[in-house]
């Protein structure tokens, strides 16, 4: 079934390119403060918005002013849902009566939704009230992503400027992110949902009578209006707990298609933008150029994992083969409609993103299959990426990638003219050094303890990659996970809260200051000796960097869980 | 100053964002599609018997049975989805997927010692799967047909009828509703009877 494989691969990768390229091209002109369609209906919000919040939008920010505004704001509104969950019992739409969310899990769930992680240690179904769901998670899809946009926006402006201190305003581009980017798109993408039979109501749960006798209790909710901002927003939390395999999130071929363009659309879009500010298209193409490589070598790869299922099953009689009546493959936690290639598909785009949202378990996956996703957290999510932080990631990899080159033949390296020097590799290697320090420490504390072990509800090679897995997505701000894990204790609650604070805000922090330094630079114009950064030769540099920089990390971890189990399952051992 | 305006922003898009988006998606839902907005729940003589797109256990040897399902305590919990999330060297889960598959070749007529297909052996992701593959449904025709006492070849026309194929033919896979499915097969069982009493 290789055709039907490329088939919808290739549908998925062209619908992606033709959206991002107007999609960059809107925002450059939403963030560069044009003129757009939407300004008739938005430039009145958008001011009795500043009005009311006392911004001077006229007024702009150096990196740190920034970086502080950012900072506050996020912390704001954690406390917020925090009080929200231990106080949902008493705030209205909560059908179900739920009671007040455990302090340790309420600490997890703030820290996770302001991260942009939506790392779950719940069952939304069982756990949150729709005031909860609303007012305080979906609110944090909204603005995690706008924030994510505004610093992505802000990193462009320190690299495109020439000369000047400022980066723009943090409040500015916060507010033209939620107004002009998500809003919209979300409205559009839930209308298309709920018609596809995505619910979307305040009912009570429905008691139905089944067939054969029994009750069935079905979970209702507004489901449509969480899960288009919460792939738009690369965000990934569930309003049920199997995310996307749920049926009333997922139901058909149409909305896995759409909910996993949705996830890449923005990110591939702001490589454009990119293009568009810094006055050099090709720039933005070799930034999307790197990440569809990086992205079809992760499918390919899964694909052919998830579709030679599990030898285990083969010897018992059971048909894994792909024909025109089944998918076949490892069908264990996934879904019929969404198969193997669906499902693959999806576990790889959102693994290339922070969205986290998963249609299948990937807890379940072949060990080759399971590998793909947590190689994609490792390589910092920079594949089309979480809106704006997948886009300064990659830049950061850019730059690393321009020192590498200078060093090679002996020139002070630049980019987009800018010259690259001592402060900005340093800031530049503080961010390639923090994300691998909050994954690994963490996961030696986790295997070294009881507590950590307790979880693991897979034996084996396997309960290894389950705490690994954790502190990836945790630290990443991806926010899936081998679900097996049993997270839902003070250990991991509030362990992986602070991995999610740290793997946000010490990463956003320095390349925020790498834009500062940049901004300040006079650009030199490009000699002979330059190395032009919109060609073949430095998406191929750019490539081999980010693989070699992960290997380098992550190897001898990923040694001791995946691939061991991948070994050992072929010899037959179980556990 | 600053944290005020933090707390401004906050508040202001909380409403915007948190509140008045949902609310008013919920209004323009159940205006264009009210049925979807409600869960696309199933009626027959005046009450909810299910969702189409909520798999529901069937045991029954009359009826089409869906995938084996990890949700909740015994399976199909509209309340509390999940899948197993048992690892692929999981003793566990070899041990289940056995089982299951003893279970089948001894009460599946269409199986014996054939090949059994993999999805009817394999908890599903959401354990609320609605579907199972055109093999699943050809695998329990036989069973089905004579446990209500029909051709094999009308049984089989009504699950080819009921089969959903790729979307534009590209898109997903081919599947089949398994209450959507067994509702047909019960109106058959109705329609033939009252034609019977005429």
């Amino acid at each position: 079934m290789v055709i039907n494989a490329v088939i919808q691969v290739t549908i998925f990768s062209m619908l992606v390119t033709v959206i991002s390229v107007p999609l960059g091209r809107y925002m450059a002109r939403v963030f560069g403060r044009e003129r757009t369609w939407l300004d008739p209906a938005l430039v009145p919000l958008e001011t009795i918005i500043y009005r009311i919040c006392g911004v001077h939008a006229g007024l702009e920010q150096d990196w740190i002013e920034y970086s502080i505004s950012m900072l506050v704001f996020s912390a704001v509104g954690m406390v917020l849902l925090y009080g929200i969950e231990r106080l949902q019992y008493y705030l209205p739409l909560n059908p179900q009566h739920f009671g007040a969310i455990a302090p340790d899990l309420a600490f997890n769930t703030a820290a996770s939704f302001t991260t942009n992680t939506n790392w779950q240690a719940y069952s939304g179904e069982s756990t949150m009230s729709y005031f909860t769901q609303m007012a305080g998670l979906a609110f944090h899809n909204f603005v995690s992503a706008a924030t994510g946009i505004a610093v992505a926006i802000a990193v462009i402006r320190g690299f495109v400027r020439r000369g000047g201190q400022t980066l723009g305003n943090f409040w500015v581009d916060l507010t033209r992110a939620t107004l002009w980017v998500l809003l919209p798109l979300s409205i559009l993408l839930s209308l298309v949902l709920i018609w596809q039979g995505v619910p979307q109501n305040f009912s009570r749960y429905v008691h139905a009578r089944t067939l054969e006798g029994p009750e069935q209790v079905i979970a209702q909710g507004p489901v449509a209006s969480q899960e288009s901002i919460k792939e738009l927003g690369t965000n990934g939390g569930g309003f049920f707990n199997a995310n996307s395999a749920h049926p009333y999130e997922n139901p058909t071929p149409l909305t896995n298609l759409l909910e996993l363009i949705a996830i890449f659309a923005i990110g591939a879009g702001l490589t454009h933008t990119f293009g568009h500010m810094a006055g050099d298209r090709r720039q933005g193409w070799a930034l999307f150029a790197a990440m569809g490589v990086l992205f079809l070598m992760g499918t390919s790869w899964a694909i052919w994992a998830e579709q030679r299922g599990n030898p285990q099953f083969a010897a018992m009689g059971i048909d894994q083969r792909a024909t025109v009546m089944q998918a076949g493959g490892n069908m264990e936690g996934k879904e019929v409609r969404n198969g193997i290639v669906g499902s693959a598909l999806w576990a790889v785009v959102t693994t290339d993103t922070s969205c986290g949202a998963v249609n299948a378990m990937h807890d379940s996956f072949t060990p080759l299959g399971g590998l793909v996703p947590l190689l994609n957290m490792q390589i910092g999510e920079i594949i089309f990426g979480g809106v704006g932080s997948g886009l300064y990631g990659m830049l950061v990899m850019a730059v690393l990638t321009v020192f590498i080159a200078g060093l090679m033949v002996g020139r002070t390296p630049e980019y987009l003219g800018k010259k690259i020097e001592g402060r900005e590799m340093k800031l530049a290697m503080l961010f390639v050094l923090i994300f691998p320090a909050v994954i690994l420490l963490p996961v030696g504390a986790a295997v070294a303890t009881k507590a950590g072990l307790a979880g693991i509800s897979n034996p084996g090679p396997h309960g290894l990659s389950q705490i690994l897995y954790a502190f990836t997505s945790a630290a990443a701000n991806n926010g899936s996970a081998f679900a097996g894990l049993n997270a839902d204790t003070p250990f991991y609650n509030v362990l992986l809260a602070f991995v999610m604070l740290f793997g946000r805000f010490l990463m956003k922090v320095p390349v925020l200051a790498l834009a500062g330094s940049l901004v300040a630079k006079k650009a030199v114009p490009p000699s002979a000796g330059t190395f032009p950064t919109g060609g073949a030769t430095f998406v191929v540099l750019l490539v081999g960097v980010i693989i070699i920089v992960a290997a380098l990390t992550f190897f001898p971890a990923d040694a001791l869980g995946p691939i061991v189990e991948e070994l050992v399952m072929h010899a037959g051992k179980l556990y | 100053m600053r944290s005020w305006t933090a707390i401004r922003m906050t508040l202001v898009l909380t409403i915007l964002t948190g509140i008045a988006y949902p609310v008013a998606l919920v209004g323009l839902a159940h205006l264009l599609f009210p049925r979807q907005a409600e869960g696309t729940l199933v009626w027959r003589n005046g009450h909810v018997i299910g969702s189409l797109l909520i798999g529901q256990n069937f045991a029954s040897a009359r009826y089409f049975h869906p995938r084996p399902s990890a949700a909740g305590a015994t399976g199909y919990d509209a309340a509390g989805s999940g899948g197993s999330n048992l690892g692929p060297t999981n003793k566990r889960l070899i041990e289940a997927v056995r089982s299951r598959a003893s279970a089948l070749r001894e009460h599946e007529p269409g199986i014996g010692h054939g090949a059994i297909p993999v999805d009817m052996v394999t908890a599903s992701a959401s354990g609320l799967d609605p579907e199972i593959t055109p093999a699943a449904a050809e695998a329990q025709v036989p069973r089905v047909a004579r446990a209500r006492g029909l051709a094999e070849s009308t049984v089989r026309s009504l699950v080819a009828s009921y089969t959903r194929g790729r979307m534009l033919g590209l898109l997903g896979e081919p599947r089949v509703n398994v209450l959507e499915l067994n509702l047909a097969l019960d109106d058959l069982a109705s329609n033939s009877s009252s034609k019977a009493f005429r």
